[in-house]
Formats: structure tokens, C-alpha cells, sequence
């Protein structure tokens, strides 16, 4: 039993030190380049930051990027769920083999993912040129390129936020459901699926964000035509070529702010939805 | 007694579904790379991966990718230590700003080191003065390097102390041991695995980063291109023999990180198990 209060001074020593070092490397990385971005967007007018995060182009990039990183999450989602409860669920040869690719597009660096994606599915590409002939349907340089590279890098997120949840699930409360004679899919929707979403939703949100800021596997792919394929980091990246950096950092702030929103509205939903399954709403 | 026994059609369909889609999104790029690097035979492929330029590239992405996983895992290891073994205020703002490198487009962080050191910052004048020169040259590279791996070890670390508690290592400084005692025989046990783990992750992804690096870059071939800005170059001057061969020089790395993974995460749960 524990009856020391906690006090101030811990027996442990080396606090100053790692405490030291932390703080050390922690304002070189990140806070004082951050502190520099507050600063330079301190700096911008108003009306210039305005105008330019207003121009058709940008806007479009943007509608790109959100647009196309949605529904490669959403397929993420859906596919993930499956691979998710395959791994879990299932025997089969092979599944140690799956579990480990996984991970590829972690591994994989999002430039080589990017060039190889775009070879396959250019109109004389091994992929491409079947959906080609087929279906005439393009792939590489239009959106649906875009979202087949943010598939890509987005299949790890939902699998690996599903599966540990999926892995804890006692199977009892779905013995109990099927002995009350209720049928697999009811089983699944009503007892399984309100356990599993708070991680199917954090799985989404981080592959959304991912994607949107998503910039390597895409460039290539993308063919970056305006007002069609261009992404918004790219936006960002020809105002840097040009050393335009006050139009860089408006566009990258409305950026920095959808993410947050993104961030935000999946806190938000993980209390709701956490609150529900522990029945306190 | 298992009531619900998943046989039939439906387990089957759902197993080959992921088959197919993984089979198309993740084996067929990568079959895809190492059949195009090999196409024009295996000279082809041998000159371009000993070229000068390639060579030269795959030194300094082995530099930056050391940098990161030195600075990181000190980093690491102070974070983990001063977050878990001790109590103060504003923890929670701490972990924020270390998880915040993985949330940001690589391009806003390469941004964000452009309007720090680059010509119109404060610092400018003082880094000049300095001779040191960061924007376009090989220390930016390291530091957009170390900035998208920021928390990759320290968020292995942390939940693993966090779980141990601070009870042994009390115990031990009680006793009179000093710091790196304390550290190296009793919170250094504890943690290997996951330090291992953090080291392949963090590894895994500095050697591939490709949008911040990009930002910073001055893409002078032969000195400030990383393996991946390579196989852009070579890619947009349409040698896709030798964009595909400096590619797999990537994967193989990627597969490499995987086999890794997987031994360390097996070795990381049995010694989870034994305690």
C-alpha cells in the first residue's frame, strides 16, 4: 500500500539532467523553428495572406487534396476493417506473411512507392493499360491516381488501430448474442462494430491527415496539372522554388488548420463515442 | 466450447479479397521495381548502382539517417526518463510538441527550417557571421531528417516505463546507486526491446524521408542528394533503369526494416511475457 504522499523531491536522481538535455533538443528540432513561424506569420498583412490563400488555383489544390485524401481514407477504413478481422479472426497460410507486409508503406520511402505506382498505371503500364483497354478509364495524372498513391500509404493506419482492439474483444459477449439468436450480421453490427469504432475513427482521422500533407508518393503520380492534380503541399512547395515564402506560409497555415479541425472533430467523436459504449450518455 | 466456429464462404471471400488487394497495392510495386531495375540485365543495373553520384548519395542518406538516430534516441531516452520516472507540470503540453513532427506535412516542416535559418529570419545575420550555413546544404538536410523522426523512439519508450512504474528504481537509489547504475541494470533491461524497436522505425523512415528534405535540399547532385532526391533526378531525366536500380537499393532496406520489425516485436512480447 502506498502511503507516501508524493513528494516534491524524488529519490530517483538524473532529473536535471535528461530534463536538461530534453528541453535542449526538443527547442532546437521543433519549438524554436516553430516560434519562427509564428513570428514570420505575425509579419504577413492580412489582405496579402487573404489574397492568396483566395487565389482559384490554391483553392482547387486544396478541394484536391482534401477530396482525394477522403475517399482513399474511406477505402483505407473499409479495407482495413476486412484485413483487420481477417488477422484476427481467421487461420490461414500465409497470415504471418500479411501481418508483416503491412507495414510496407511505412518502410517503403514515399518516393520509390511513388515512382512505381506511376510506371504501373500509366496508360502503357501493367495495371494501367488493362483499365485502359477495358474501361478506358485513366489512372496515373488524373485523381484517381492521386488516391490509389494515398491508398498506398494509408494501409497500415486503420489495420493497426482496429487490430489490437479487435485482438481484446472477449469473445463471450458474442457467444451471449448468438445464444439469444441473434444472426452473425446483427452479432457483428450491434455488439462487434460499437466496440470496434472508436479505433476504426482514430484509425480514419490518422490516415486522413496523413494524407492530406502527403507530398512523395503523389508528386509523381499526380502529373500536377493545374486547377486538376495539383496537391496543396505542392502549391506550397512551387512558392518556395520561387522564394515566395509569405504565399508558402499562408497556404501552409490554412494547411496546419485543417489538420487541426481534423485532429479536434477526432477527439471530439472519441469521447462521444467512448462515452456511448461505456453507457454514461 | 467455441460456439461461433467462422468456416464457409464468407472467411474465404474476406481472406481473398485481402490477397488481391494486397497483392496489387503492396507486392506489385515492389515486383515492379526490382523487375524494371533488372531489365537491361544485371551490368545495367551494377553500373548504375555503383555510379559516383548514386554512391555519393546513399553515403550522405546513411549520414543524415545516423544523425537522426543518435539525436533521437538521446532524445528518446531523456524524454522517457524525465516524463515517466518524475512529476511536474505540463507533462501534457511536453508530449504535445513531441508528438507534433509526425502530424505536419513534411513540406510545412521543411517550410518552418526555411523561415528559420533561411535569409529572411533573425538568424540570418548571426549564422552568416558564423560561416554556417544550413538552408541548401547538408545540416538542413539533417535537421528536416531528425524533425520527421522526432518522437519515433520516445513514444516506443515511454508507454514501456510507463507501464514499469518508478518502484525499482526507488529502490535502487535508496540503496546508493548512482544515475547511469540505475539506468544501465535497471530501466535499461526493461526498455531494450522497445529502444531496438524505436531505432528500426526511426531508421526505416529517415532514410526514405523525401518532401522535407526536398524543401531543404539545394539539390546539388554529388552533395546535398539523398538517395530518394536521386531517384527523383534520375526519374525526371527519364533514366528509369537507374532511377529503378537506386530504388531498389531502397526497398531492399524497407525489407530489411520489416524482417526486423517483425523479430523485434515477437522478441519484445515474450520478454513482456516472462514479466
Amino acid at each position: 500500500m502506498k502511503t507516501r504522499t508524493r513528494n516534491r523531491r524524488s529519490v530517483i536522481p538524473g532529473f536535471g539532467l535528461s530534463f536538461g538535455i530534453m528541453i535542449a533538443i526538443l527547442s532546437l528540432i521543433v519549438l524554436i523553428p516553430l516560434c519562427s513561424l509564428v513570428i514570420y506569420t505575425a509579419q504577413l498583412s492580412p489582405s496579402a495572406f487573404w489574397n492568396t490563400i483566395t487565389r482559384p488555383r490554391v483553392l482547387s489544390s486544396y478541394w484536391v487534396s482534401i477530396s482525394t485524401a477522403f475517399v482513399a481514407s474511406l477505402i483505407n477504413a473499409a479495407m482495413g476493417l476486412i484485413l483487420a478481422w481477417v488477422l484476427v479472426r481467421y487461420e490461414f497460410p500465409g497470415k504471418g506473411f500479411i501481418d508483416g507486409i503491412i507495414e510496407l508503406p511505412f518502410a517503403l520511402p514515399t518516393a520509390v512507392a511513388g515512382i512505381a505506382l506511376t510506371h504501373l498505371t500509366t496508360t502503357n503500364g501493367w495495371v494501367g493499360q488493362f483499365f485502359y483497354d477495358h474501361f478506358g478509364l485513366r489512372i496515373a495524372y488524373t485523381r484517381l491516381g492521386i488516391t490509389i498513391a494515398l491508398v498506398f500509404i494509408g494501409i497500415p493506419f486503420v489495420v493497426r488501430s482496429v487490430q489490437p482492439v479487435l485482438e481484446k474483444i472477449d469473445r463471450q459477449y458474442e457467444e451471449a448474442a448468438m445464444i439469444l439468436g441473434a444472426s452473425r450480421g446483427e452479432t457483428f453490427r450491434k455488439v462487434l462494430f460499437p466496440e470496434i469504432l472508436p479505433a476504426l475513427i482514430s484509425g480514419f482521422t490518422l490516415a486522413f491527415a496523413r494524407s492530406i500533407g502527403e507530398y512523395g508518393s503523389v508528386v509523381f503520380i499526380a502529373g500536377n496539372t493545374p486547377y486538376e492534380t495539383e496537391i496543396a503541399p505542392l502549391m506550397i512547395m512551387a512558392q518556395l522554388q520561387e522564394f515566395d515564402y509569405a504565399s508558402a506560409t499562408s497556404i501552409a497555415l490554412v494547411m496546419l488548420f485543417i489538420a487541426f479541425i481534423i485532429l479536434s472533430v477526432n477527439a471530439l467523436l472519441q469521447s462521444r463515442v467512448s462515452k456511448r459504449v461505456s453507457g454514461l450518455a | 466450447m467455441e460456439l461461433r466456429k467462422d468456416s464457409g464462404p464468407l472467411k474465404w471471400v474476406l481472406i481473398l479479397l485481402c490477397v488481391v488487394f494486397l497483392a496489387v497495392m503492396l507486392l506489385l510495386p515492389l515486383a515492379y521495381i526490382v523487375i524494371t531495375a533488372l531489365r537491361e540485365g544485371f551490368g545495367a543495373y551494377w553500373a548504375a548502382i555503383t555510379d559516383p553520384y548514386a554512391r555519393k548519395a546513399a553515403l550522405l542518406t546513411l549520414e543524415a539517417t545516423l544523425w537522426a538516430v543518435v539525436i533521437n534516441t538521446l532524445f528518446g531516452l531523456c524524454a522517457a526518463w524525465s516524463l515517466t520516472k518524475f512529476s511536474f507540470r505540463g507533462k501534457k503540453v511536453l508530449s504535445t510538441f513531441i508528438d507534433l513532427p509526425v502530424t505536419v506535412s513534411p513540406i510545412i516542416a521543411g517550410l518552418i527550417y526555411v523561415l528559420t535559418f533561411g535569409r529572411q529570419s533573425p538568424l540570418y545575420p548571426l549564422l552568416e557571421e558564423a560561416g554556417v550555413q544550413i538552408i541548401f546544404a547538408v545540416p538542413g538536410i539533417v535537421l528536416a531528417t531528425i524533425f520527421v523522426t522526432f518522437p519515433f523512439i520516445s513514444r516506443e519508450l515511454i508507454p514501456v516505463l510507463n507501464a514499469q512504474g518508478t518502484d525499482e528504481e526507488e529502490a535502487a537509489a535508496l540503496m546508493g546507486a548512482g544515475t547511469f547504475t540505475i539506468f544501465r541494470k535497471v530501466t535499461l533491461p526493461h526498455m531494450k526491446w522497445a529502444l531496438l524497436y524505436g531505432v528500426v522505425l526511426c531508421t526505416a523512415r529517415a532514410m526514405g524521408e523525401f518532401g522535407a528534405v526536398s524543401v531543404l535540399s539545394g539539390h546539388l547532385r554529388g552533395k546535398t542528394n539523398t538517395l530518394p532526391l536521386y531517384v527523383e533526378l534520375l526519374y525526371q531525366g527519364y533514366d528509369f533503369t537507374g532511377a529503378f536500380a537506386a530504388s531498389s537499393l531502397l526497398v531492399i532496406m524497407a525489407i530489411i526494416v520489416l524482417i526486423l520489425r517483425c523479430w523485434l516485436e515477437r522478441k519484445g512480447n515474450k520478454a513482456n511475457d516472462i514479466r
